[in-house]
C-alpha cells in the first residue's frame, strides 16, 4: 500500500492542513506533517482544496444482477469513485431480486472485487419486492454482506401489516427498513406531479399526498413499535412537515433528498423529454425551497443520489413509454454545493455530514464517515470549490447517460478520491490503474 | 411555423389565418370538382397509431383534395410500450420521403416529440395526443361557431362557449379553452369535479359544476364524449346520475338561448352525455362540425406545406 502526503488544502471548516496517509489510514493530520513517514511519501498538492470524508451514498441502482446493459457493479463503481463516494448501497431491485442471503452476498463479493468503493447491498424488505412476504431479513443480516437496510425502492411496502412487521422484525439486528413512500392506488400511471403543469400537458398526475400519505402511515407505525424508519427521496414541502413533527416528536426517522430534488422543477416535464422522468417525481419550486430548508435545518439527514441508469432506448421514446429515473453519481456533490453551499444555507461541514457521516450514521457503515482524524480509515474526498465543469453525457463514467443535467455548467469538482488510503480518481480523472476494470 | 403541435403554439393572428383560409377551402369542397393542385407531389403520411376512423378520413380527405399523395399507417392497438418505437417509424418515413406526417398517438407530446426530436425533418401536424391536445379539432370547432354565431369572420368576442363533461380526459377540452379564449370568447368549463383537472383555476376559462345554471348565459354548448372506461373508476356513482346532472336532454336544450347551438366532437354516447334528440335537433351543428373539420384540415396542409418542394413550409 502506498503512503501520501496531502499539502495546501484545507478542512471543512477552513483551518489550513496536511494529511499524511500509509496503510490505508490517517496517521496524521496537522497545519505541519512531523511523522518521519511523510518525507517518502508520495505528495499530492492540492492548493486551495476542501478536504471531506469520502461520501456515502444510500441509494444506488447499479443493476447488475440483471440489467448489465445499463450499469455493473464495475462501471457504477466508477462513476461513484469519479463522484467522489466511497461507499454506495446497491438497491434490491435487480434480476433477480436482492431478496436473499445468495445475491447480497453476489453483489458485495462485486463490489470487493472491483474495489474501488464499498459496495454495500440494501436488502428487499419482501420477497420478489411484491409486498406480501417478508423476504429472510435475518439471513441477509448474518451473511458476509451483513446488510442492515431493508428496502423494497421501486415499490412500496404498502400493506400496513407487512410494514409493522418488517420494522420490528429488523430491530433484532439493528436494521433499518428504507421506505419508498407512494400510495400505488392514488399514483396508478402517474407520469409526474399533480399540478398544473400535469394538467396542461396531459400527463397523468402523481401527487403530493400519495408520498405524504404513506410517510405520515410510516412514521406513526415506527413510534408505535420503537423501530427505525428512513424514507427515500423525499420530494414534497408536506413531506418535509411531517418529518419535522415526528423528529420533534421523538420518532426514529431519517429522511433523503436527491441532488435532482433540490434543483429540477416539473417544469421541466414541458419538454416531453423522459430525461426528467423520474420517481417520485420533479416537484414545484416551493417543495424545492421546502426540501433545501429542510436539508439544511437537519430535518432531512442526507443527500442520496437515487442513481437509476438506464440504456438508451428506455428514454429515446415517447414520455408515457419511457423508464423511470436518472444517473446522479458524477453530479450529486456538485448540484449540493450548488443549491446549498453557493446559496450559503449550508456550511461545508453541514455538506460533509449530509453527504457522509450521517448515511453512514444511518446504515451502520462503521468504517465510512469518520473525522478526518488521526486513525480513521483513510476515506477522502477532495473537492476544488471555485473550478466549474459542463456536464457531458458523452463523458461520464456511468454505462448510461441519462443524465437531466446535460449540458449544464456546475460548481465545484471532485480532484481526488481516496478509498481505503489509495486514489481511486486524482487530478478529476480515475486513476490510471483502475480505469480497465 | 412548420408544425401544428399545441393551439399554445398559434398566435392570435395565426388562429384567424387558419380560419380565413378554411373558408376559402369550404368553396372548394363546395365545387363540382372538389380538387386543388396546390399540394401536388407532395407525400403526407397518415401516421395513427392510436383508433380513430373520423380524424383520418378527415385528413385524408384534406389531403387529397389539395392533390398531396397519401399514405395511411395505421397500427393497431394503444400499447406505446410495444412493438415498433416511434424512433423507428420516424426514421422510416424520413427514408421515404415524407413531407408531413400527421400523428394520432395514444401518449400526450408524442406529437411535440417526434418534431423535436432529428428523426424526421418533415412538419408534423399534431391529431390527438393522448390526454394533451387536439389543435385541428378545436380549429374547427372555432371555425363553426364563428360561421354560425360572428357572421363567418373576425374573432368569437362576445360569444360564451360552454364545454361540458369529461375535461380531466380531454384533449378537445383543452385545444378548445386555448383556442376560443384567444380568440375573444369566454369559455366555461361544466363538469363534476373528479373529471376536472388539479389547477383547473389557472385556465382561461370560469368553472361551474352546475350545468342548469349555465345553460342560458351561453351561445354553444360543447358535448364532450364520456369514455367508457371511465365508469369503473370512481368518477361518478352511475352513468344513469351523470346523465341526470351533466347530459344534455330535451328539458336543458329548453333553458337554451334560441340562437345557441350545440356541439359534439364525435363520437357520441347517444343516451349518455347528450340524447338522440337533441344531438338530432335543429340546434345541432354535429354533422356540420365534420364537414368544416375537412376544409380546416386542408387550410393547416395548405398554410405548412404550400410553397416549393423544397421549403419547409411558409409562415402561417
Amino acid at each position: 500500500m502506498g503512503t501520501y502526503l496531502l499539502t495546501g488544502g484545507n478542512l471543512a471548516d477552513g483551518a489550513a492542513t496536511q494529511i499524511y496517509i500509509a496503510d490505508g489510514v490517517i496517521v496524521e493530520v496537522a497545519p505541519k506533517i512531523l511523522h518521519p513517514g511523510a518525507a517518502i511519501a508520495t505528495e499530492i498538492k492540492v492548493d486551495g482544496c476542501i478536504l471531506l470524508p469520502g461520501f456515502v451514498d444510500l441509494h444506488t441502482h447499479l443493476r447488475e444482477p440483471g440489467r448489465e446493459d445499463s450499469e455493473t457493479i464495475a462501471s457504477g463503481s466508477r462513476a461513484a469513485a469519479k463522484g467522489g463516494f466511497t461507499a454506495v448501497s446497491a438497491m434490491a431491485n435487480t434480476f433477480p431480486v436482492a431478496d436473499t442471503a445468495g445475491v447480497v452476498e453476489q453483489v458485495y463479493r462485486l463490489g470487493q472485487a472491483t474495489g474501488l468503493c464499498d459496495v454495500f447491498p440494501i436488502g428487499a424488505v419482501t420477497q420478489g419486492l411484491a409486498g406480501k412476504q417478508l423476504a429472510e431479513l435475518g439471513a441477509m443480516a448474518d451473511s458476509v454482506a451483513r446488510v442492515r437496510v431493508f428496502s423494497d425502492d421501486g415499490e412500496c411496502v404498502f400493506d400496513p401489516m407487512v410494514m409493522r412487521r418488517a420494522l420490528e422484525y429488523v430491530k433484532q439486528f439493528g436494521g433499518v427498513i428504507a421506505q419508498h413512500a407512494q400510495e400505488p392506488r392514488l399514483t396508478q400511471g402517474a407520469q409526474m406531479n399533480e399540478g398544473i403543469i400535469s394538467s396542461r400537458l396531459g400527463l397523468k398526475g402523481w401527487p403530493a399526498v400519495a408520498e405524504e400519505a404513506i410517510i405520515a402511515r410510516d412514521v406513526l407505525l415506527a413510534d408505535h413499535v420503537q423501530s427505525r424508519v428512513h424514507i427515500c427521496h423525499l420530494t414534497t414541502a408536506g413531506g418535509v412537515d411531517i418529518v419535522r413533527w415526528a423528529k420533534a416528536r421523538g420518532i426514529a426517522v431519517t429522511a433523503e433528498v436527491t441532488p435532482h430534488h433540490l434543483l429540477l422543477t416539473d417544469e421541466r416535464a414541458i419538454s416531453y423529454d423522459p430525461v426528467f422522468k423520474v420517481n417520485p417525481p420533479l416537484r414545484t419550486h416551493s417543495d424545492v425551497m421546502a426540501l433545501r430548508e429542510g436539508l439544511a435545518d437537519g430535518t432531512i439527514d442526507i443527500v442520496a443520489t437515487d442513481h437509476a441508469p438506464h440504456p438508451a432506448e428506455s428514454k429515446e421514446c415517447e414520455w408515457q413509454a419511457a423508464s423511470f429515473g436518472m444517473i446522479g453519481l458524477e453530479t450529486a456533490f456538485s448540484i449540493v454545493q450548488a443549491t446549498m453551499v453557493d446559496t450559503s444555507l449550508m456550511s461545508w461541514s453541514d455538506l460533509a455530514d449530509r453527504m457522509s457521516n450521517a448515511p453512514a450514521r444511518i446504515a451502520g457503515y462503521a468504517d465510512h464517515g469518520q473525522p478526518l482524524d488521526a486513525g480513521s480509515s483513510a476515506h477522502l474526498t477532495v473537492i476544488n470549490p471555485t473550478a466549474s465543469w459542463r456536464v457531458d453525457r458523452d463523458l461520464v463514467a456511468s454505462r448510461s447517460r441519462n443524465t437531466p443535467f446535460h449540458g449544464m455548467e456546475l460548481p465545484g469538482r471532485i480532484v481526488a478520491t481516496f478509498f481505503r488510503g489509495e486514489p481511486t480518481v486524482l487530478n478529476g480523472a480515475l486513476v490510471r490503474t483502475v480505469e480497465g476494470v | 411555423m412548420r408544425h401544428l403541435l399545441s393551439i399554445a403554439d398559434l398566435s392570435y393572428v395565426d388562429a384567424l389565418s387558419i380560419l380565413d383560409t378554411a373558408q376559402e377551402m369550404a368553396r372548394v369542397s363546395d365545387a363540382p370538382v372538389k380538387k386543388l393542385p396546390t399540394l401536388r407531389g407532395r407525400t403526407i403520411v397518415n401516421l395513427f397509431l392510436e383508433d380513430s376512423t373520423r380524424t383520418r378520413i378527415s385528413f385524408e380527405a384534406a389531403a387529397k383534395r389539395l392533390s398531396a399523395d397519401v399514405i395511411n399507417f395505421s397500427a393497431k392497438g394503444s400499447s406505446v410500450s410495444k412493438g415498433e418505437s416511434l424512433k423507428d417509424t420516424a426514421q422510416t418515413l424520413q427514408a421515404m420521403g415524407a413531407d408531413a406526417v400527421i400523428i394520432r398517438h395514444p401518449a400526450s407530446g408524442a406529437a411535440q416529440w417526434l418534431a423535436d426530436s432529428a428523426w424526421m425533418s418533415g412538419s408534423v401536424i399534431n391529431a390527438g395526443d393522448g390526454t394533451h391536445e387536439h389543435p385541428t379539432q378545436a380549429l374547427l370547432d372555432a371555425f363553426t361557431i364563428r360561421k354560425h354565431l360572428s357572421a363567418n369572420s373576425g374573432d368569437l368576442r362576445g360569444l360564451s362557449v360552454a364545454i361540458v363533461g369529461d375535461i380531466l380526459h380531454s384533449r378537445v377540452a383543452r385545444s378548445n379553452v386555448l383556442l376560443l379564449s384567444m380568440l375573444g370568447a369566454q369559455v366555461i368549463i361544466v363538469a363534476p369535479p373528479t373529471l376536472l383537472p388539479v389547477g383547473v383555476e389557472s385556465w382561461p376559462a370560469q368553472v361551474s359544476y352546475d350545468f342548469d345554471s349555465v345553460l342560458p348565459l351561453v351561445d354553444a354548448v360543447m358535448m364532450l364524449r364520456v369514455q367508457q372506461e371511465r365508469m369503473s373508476d370512481y368518477f361518478f356513482p352511475t352513468p344513469r346520475e351523470y346523465s341526470h346532472y351533466f347530459g344534455l336532454n330535451r328539458d336543458r336544450l329548453g333553458f337554451m338561448k334560441k340562437t345557441a347551438i350545440v356541439m359534439h366532437p364525435g363520437p357520441m354516447n347517444r343516451g349518455l352525455e347528450i340524447t338522440a334528440e337533441c344531438a338530432d335537433s335543429a340546434r345541432s351543428v354535429i354533422v356540420e362540425q365534420v364537414t368544416n373539420g375537412v376544409s380546416v384540415r386542408m387550410a393547416v396542409l395548405y398554410l405548412l406545406l404550400a410553397g416549393s418542394p423544397t421549403s419547409p413550409g411558409v409562415a402561417i
